[in-house]
């Protein structure tokens, strides 16, 4: 029966949060109206936080009803239908609750009020003014859930809509309108990773994050209250730097674990679209700092604060208006909702910009001049380098945009984004990091001390001695091969500042221990940015490609050789030389529930349900048997692993790996690597293309006549017929007192060992039946056909496919691990930060609390 | 003049400077007429070409042609583009695996000699952009 209650439940629920974000935004504006801050009309400001509470309660209802048709299979919903399926497990019913526009606007919206009440409960004095700009936010992202069509003008896509209300001219609503799918579509199964459980929500708290820097610095502007933002602003900014950029590089690591695209950055526009805000909001993040040491960059904050939000806005209006159409593989499809999404983008564009300029000229500003000798002038030229690489990535990502906008007033235009766009952003961006790892290691050097010539030297001199020794150490590694040699003129200087920046700021880190005073977050976190220029220098850098055709066969083309030819065909069970190693194809297997090991493909008989299997033999892992022959177990008909065996010539070291492929009907054929983590490095390896099992052809049936222990000749295999035996268990089928069934017992030599072949001949209910045995590896189909009772010889047909294969890309990535370790040393770093700056601003809020002694020490710091 | 206003003449400089040098690396969509007249000037730039699958009248794909065994990096097809002229592509990879099932073909590359090398596919696929049919398995 079709349950439109928890629909209506939640579509109301939409309704209300709506409304109350709409009285939230009204009932703040007027409490902050005309006064000053901290003053606020306490009638409105309570109708206002009323409301945003009531528009708290009202999110938390539409998440538990659009979780509930989730998880409760309801397929009348077409959110549930599209999204989800009856197999899916748990964990990734919440990816399903996000794998949709609405949801991830949920999402997003649910942390906005997370975040709306913290600010209500711990920043009283702020609250009124940033609240309404907060609520301003809820009513434009809850309006594109609303799903109300007016006329022609379609305000939001509800998630709540049901299947037969979306799909209006399918027949079978014509014949039943209750008709309910027994099964969903399925979650893309790109999607079924556990990063993608997490990694959305920890993205989406980032994009929520910046909201709250945005409303102090909006609250500021219009209370003309333009210093004291700054406080508690700071340590938000960082939080959401640090939330931001985990999330970025989690969304790295699963594109780089799962994706077959070989790496973990693409420069998709969807991966650029939060790359730019986060760019810019670390550039705010040190602006900020630096006024608050120093007064300068109070209208620069301003300034970066406001356009990181703007960012995030863009790079929702980019990745959800269907806009890059022809340039990305997975933006979101388009809803009808880019008519919207624009009029949100430019509401906030023009309403902070008017703003902005209003209030300029009352921003103070100082007129000192900084000098070469300020550490602030070197970390705002590194500022002025991050926004020139937010700016670049900006400038290309932006194409389809220059496109649609020039034909919408009449221009037709065919720019595309460059080919290579590897190569065209890394031109950019490396000089950017660059720059990057070379001013956070002065800045920092100089940040601690007051300067002048001697002392400038005396810091820099530790670190740039040690960078010398380590760049050679480097370089000669690399002549000797134990590492890749560094020789191109832009890597190198690469890596020299990288060095640098590792050595200048592990040296301040030292230092600040020596003084016994709290570490530096800013000096930990510029480690970990260096050590993830280093690896991604060196695994994108020098990424090497094994699998390159070595099979000496050339194929007499007509075209040029600088063709690169990754990828290697294997046949099943033969080797192939592949960089060190000796590498072969084993076969295809398949994830068993409650089996600790993949098991290969041969040992399941698949039933009509293809979620379920028959043993064929006893599965065991570890002499433990874990199923018994007979028994049926349940199997992820998704994924196939592709057994590839691998063994280093020098070593003779083996090791397994088992890439993945998910053939959908949905999707296709959807590739997933295998990695092998090396200390130095990773090997990663994916299936490019498999032999399809559907479109297998078979020979036609050849017959022989045999006797036991005659050997039968085929292809390039022999094969014995031990013997023939009576047996009572067919697979499939019953057998009673008066029937008979006998089955062959051949072996086969194959390339590396024997196999057993078991075809079956039956008289069931005085008819025959035959049931062939396949040996898969061998790529053969024995049938018993007959059986000649006066010379006792017995007919054997057999019919021969295409062996399977596989096509493999391998690379090895260097020193990869040094860019995740990076990750979570910025991760730490930023974390300090964040404690350190939150001390500082209750320090202030709560003056009498506060102790002198850190002031001091702080004073010390500084002299 | 103060440095702030050095600092800021040199920032827009390179602003600038970057939008000169990407709208430099900016590649075209084009139709493979265009992209056989920039071979023949000899400029070698990357070009987008938008098309469909060549088809017969029974809606075969004809033209197209991928042996594994022989070479797994050499795949070639027939792709029309949206002014309906009809091209040979080489793709030194191996076949994109839902091939045959794409409404649209993107290709990246550029025209060398007779056929038109591409350096990248990008398939749109209808399943992943069209609404999706309910099946018919389900009992009433």
């Amino acid at each position: 029966m079709i349950n439109t209650f928890i629909g209506d439940l939640g579509h109301a629920s939409v309704i209300v949060a709506f409304v109350a974000a709409i009285v939230a935004a009204l009932a703040y504006f007027m409490a902050a109206k005309g006064r000053p801050l901290g003053e606020t009309d306490i009638n409105w400001r309570n109708l206002g936080r009323g409301a945003f509470y009531v528009h708290t309660i009202a999110v938390l209802s539409i998440i538990i009803s659009l979780f509930n048709i989730i998880y409760n299979h309801r397929y009348e919903y077409y959110y549930a239908w599209s999204h989800s399926s009856n197999y899916l497990p748990t964990h990734f019913m919440i990816s399903c609750f996000w794998e949709g526009q609405e949801g991830s606007f949920l999402l997003w919206i649910f942390w906005h009020t997370l975040l709306g009440l913290a600010i209500i409960w711990f920043n009283k004095k702020w609250e009124a003014p940033t609240m309404a700009v907060f609520a301003f936010v809820q009513l434009f992202l809850t309006s594109m859930i609303l799903g109300v069509v007016i006329g022609d003008l379609k305000i939001g896509s509800s998630p709540f809509i049901l299947l037969r209300d979306f799909m209006t001219d399918a027949p079978v609503f014509k014949l039943n309108p209750n008709f309910i799918p027994k099964d969903g579509t399925g979650l893309n199964p790109l999607l079924q990773n556990y990063w993608m459980v997490i990694h959305p929500p920890t993205l989406f708290l980032g994009f929520a994050i910046t909201l709250v820097p945005f409303a102090f610095a909006i609250a500021g502007l219009w209370k003309k209250d333009y210093i004291t933002w700054i406080k508690p602003a700071l340590p938000w900014n960082l939080f959401g730097g640090l939330v931001l950029g985990v999330g970025i590089m989690m969304g790295a690591y699963w594109a780089y674990e799962t994706l077959n695209f070989g790496g973990y950055w693409n420069w998709d526009p969807v991966e650029n679209a939060v790359y730019i805000p986060w760019l810019v909001l670390i550039a705010g993040l040190h602006t900020m700092v630096v006024y608050k040491r120093s007064k300068h960059a109070l209208r620069t904050s301003f300034v970066l604060v406001i356009t990181t939000f703007l960012l995030v806005l863009y790079a929702t209006f980019l990745t959800r208006s269907g806009i890059l159409g022809n340039a990305s593989v997975h933006s979101f499809t388009d809803l009808g909702l880019s008519g919207q999404l624009f009029a949100y983008l430019a509401a906030f564009v023009v309403l902070a910009v008017l703003l902005l300029v209003r209030h300029w000229k009352a921003i103070p500003a100082t007129e000192k001049e900084l000098t070469t000798y300020n550490s602030e002038f070197w970390v705002f030229i590194g500022v002025v380098v991050l926004c020139l690489g937010a700016f670049q990535v900006l400038v290309t990502t932006s194409i389809p945009v220059y496109n649609s906008f020039l034909g919408f007033i009449g221009i037709k235009s065919n720019m595309a984004l460059p080919a290579d766009q590897i190569a065209h952003y890394t031109k950019f961006q490396l000089w950017m990091g660059v720059g990057i790892a070379l001013l956070s290691g002065l800045a920092q050097l100089l940040w601690w001390q007051k300067n002048d010539k001697s002392k400038v030297a005396n810091a820099l001199a530790v670190p740039l001695i040690l960078t010398f020794l380590f760049v050679s150490l480097v370089y000669m590694l690399g002549k000797i091969n134990l590492i890749p040699k560094v020789d191109t003129l832009s890597y190198f200087v690469l890596l020299f500042v990288t060095l640098f920046a590792i050595f200048a700021n592990l040296s301040m880190v030292l230092t600040l221990i020596r003084r016994k005073v709290n570490l530096s977050g800013g000096a930990v976190s510029h480690i970990g940015v260096a050590l993830m220029l280093f690896g991604i220098l060196f695994s994108s850098g020098y990424s090497n490609i094994i699998s390159q055709n070595t099979s000496g066969l050339l194929y007499s083309r007509d075209f040029p050789d600088d063709i690169n030819r990754d990828n290697v065909l294997l046949f099943r069970n033969d080797k192939v030389k592949m960089g060190p190693y000796d590498v072969a194809y084993r076969g295809r297997y398949f994830e068993v529930k409650d089996f600790p090991e993949y098991v290969n493909k041969q040992l399941l008989h698949q039933l009509d349900d293809i979620h379920k299997a028959i043993a064929r033999a006893d599965i065991k892992y570890k002499d433990k048997i874990y199923f018994k022959t007979g028994d049926t177990v349940d199997i992820y008909p998704e994924n196939t692993y592709y057994q590839v065996e691998f063994k280093n010539r020098e070593t003779d070291k083996t090791f397994t790996l088992y890439p993945r492929a998910q053939v959908n009907p949905e999707m296709g054929f959807i590739a997933s690597p295998a990695i092998k983590m090396f200390a130095d490095k990773d090997l990663y390896t994916h299936v490019r293309v498999a032999a399809s099992e559907e479109d297998k052809q078979w020979s036609e049936l050849k017959e022989q006549d045999l006797a036991i222990g005659d050997t039968l000749y085929l292809n390039d295999y022999f094969a014995v017929l031990k013997n023939i035996e009576p047996t009572r268990e067919v697979k499939g089928v019953e057998l009673t007192a008066n029937d008979v069934a006998v089955q062959a017992d051949f072996i086969i030599s194959g390339e590396d060992k024997d196999y057993h072949a078991h075809p079956v001949f039956v008289i069931k209910d005085n008819l025959v039946g035959r049931i062939p045995d396949e040996v898969e590896d061998l790529g053969l189909r024995l049938t018993f056909v007959n059986i000649d009772t006066k010379n006792n010889k017995f007919k054997i047909g057999v019919n021969t496919t295409q062996k399977d294969y596989v096509i493999l890309a391998a690379v090895e990535k260097p020193f990869i691990n040094i860019l995740w370790i990076g990750t979570l040393v910025m991760s730490i770093g930023m974390g300090m930060a964040i404690i350190k700056r939150y001390k500082e601003a209750k320090v202030v809020a709560n003056p009498e609390t506060g102790s002198s002694k850190k002031r001091v020490v702080r004073n010390k710091q500084l002299a | 003049m103060k440095k702030s206003h050095i600092t800021g003449i040199a920032i827009i400089a390179l602003a600038i400077g970057i939008i000169i040098s990407s709208a430099g690396d900016a590649s075209m969509y084009v139709s493979f007429k265009e992209a056989r007249e920039l071979a023949a000037e000899g400029k070698t730039s990357k070009v987008h070409v938008v098309g469909r699958l060549k088809k017969d009248a029974q809606g075969h794909i004809v033209g197209m042609n991928y042996n594994p065994v022989m070479d797994p990096n050499y795949f070639t097809f027939v792709l029309v583009d949206t002014l309906q002229n009809e091209q040979k592509v080489v793709y030194f990879q191996p076949k994109p695996q839902d091939f045959e099932r794409s409404e649209q073909v993107v290709i990246m590359g550029n025209m060398q000699k007779d056929a038109f090398v591409a350096d990248k596919i990008l398939l749109k696929c209808p399943s992943k952009y069209v609404e999706k049919e309910i099946k018919q398995t389900a009992s009433l």
